[in-house]
């Protein structure tokens, strides 16, 4: 006998993020789920973020990943609520563990939640969270050949952070020919050109992220 | 990895299905994928025989069907196959263009006895 069945396999993740969407809605939290491969610089840009947002708004930071909660220490140096999920071997967040993480936060504390996922382009692309925006972080030595290999994940984010970019006179890379094509498959894409070293491009980079607020 | 996550929700989907009609063995699960999904169809069936073992799905054979990435392009409203290194439209070089399929994930069908 033949079943029609025709249900969505991510679908019980669906539903746990619009629960989560609703709780962040509540509270009046904006949250941002910022995904890269790793080393790209995910928690750098979390550094930089808190630094140069903080006097103006209230951050909360999420820690996905596999093991270890080296990450979460060197975020809550900078004095802000942190909570670490690990995966225990998953290679991406899911809504259910930011459900269980949500808990353990102060929400009515926080105006800003940024959510640190495991490093991955593949996984992370595919999992709603409940987040209000996704942001890809892309790294000079990883390759302007990137886009190529992992569309999905470019074409689901909502901006993207071109980190280590004082390591361009170093590294072969071509800047225009790279968001040529991430423009070609993400038109609304926003791109920023950063240096967590530096500090270069981080103002935009956080401007960008104040006016999202305001929209929600 | 990726797929062992995808499995589960898809074992859970399929139990729940075969338990409401009261099935004593699951025989075939008929899963409809998209390309731009990443999900690799040989890892989708190892997991599942690992998954099944000693549920009425065990030695349940997966039939996948992959679905071909397609955009509509925005500016002359034609459709095309998605190519890996081009997203531009072949008709008029648009480069605005939507995803219109290859995101697909679901489970289409299961058969019991």
């Amino acid at each position: 006998m033949k079943i029609k069945v025709l249900k969505d396999i991510l679908g019980a993740n669906e539903q746990i993020a619009a629960k989560n969407r609703e709780l962040l809605d509540k509270n009046k939290v904006f949250a941002v789920n910022i995904m890269a491969s790793p080393g790209a610089g995910k928690t750098s840009v979390v550094l930089q973020t808190i630094r140069a947002l903080k006097d103006k708004v209230r951050i909360g930071v999420i820690e996905g990943d596999i093991a270890s909660s080296i990450d979460a220490e060197t975020v809550a140096k900078e004095g802000v609520p942190v909570v670490q999920i690990n995966t225990g071997g998953e290679c991406h967040l899911e809504a259910n563990q930011l459900e269980s993480a949500l808990n353990n936060l102060p929400l009515a504390d926080i105006d800003l939640l940024l959510i640190e996922n495991v490093g991955n382009l593949v996984c992370p692309a595919e999992f709603n969270l409940g987040e209000h925006r996704k942001v890809l972080i892309a790294s000079v030595p990883e390759g302007d050949d990137k886009p190529f290999k992992y569309p999905l994940m470019f074409n689901t984010v909502d901006a993207l952070i071109l980190n280590k970019i004082d390591l361009l006179p170093y590294v072969k890379f071509n800047v225009n020919a790279f968001t040529k094509t991430v423009k070609n498959i993400n038109s609304r894409v926003e791109i920023f050109k950063v240096s967590c070293t530096s500090g270069e491009g981080i103002k935009a980079w956080a401007k960008w992220l104040t006016a999202q607020m305001k929209q929600r | 990895m990726h797929e062992l996550a995808i499995t589960q929700s898809m074992f859970d989907i399929v139990l729940k299905q075969a338990e409401q009609a009261q099935a004593k063995k699951v025989t075939k699960i008929n899963l409809v994928i998209g390309e731009m999904t990443g999900v690799v169809g040989d890892s989708v069936q190892f997991y599942l025989d690992f998954l099944t073992k000693n549920t009425i799905a065990e030695g349940a054979v997966v039939d996948i069907k992959m679905v071909p990435a397609q955009a509509q392009c925005l500016n002359c409203n034609r459709t095309f196959e998605l190519k890996e290194f081009d997203w531009t439209c072949p008709y008029c070089q648009g480069k605005i263009i939507n995803v219109i399929a290859g995101k697909e994930l679901f489970v289409e069908s299961i058969e019991v006895d």
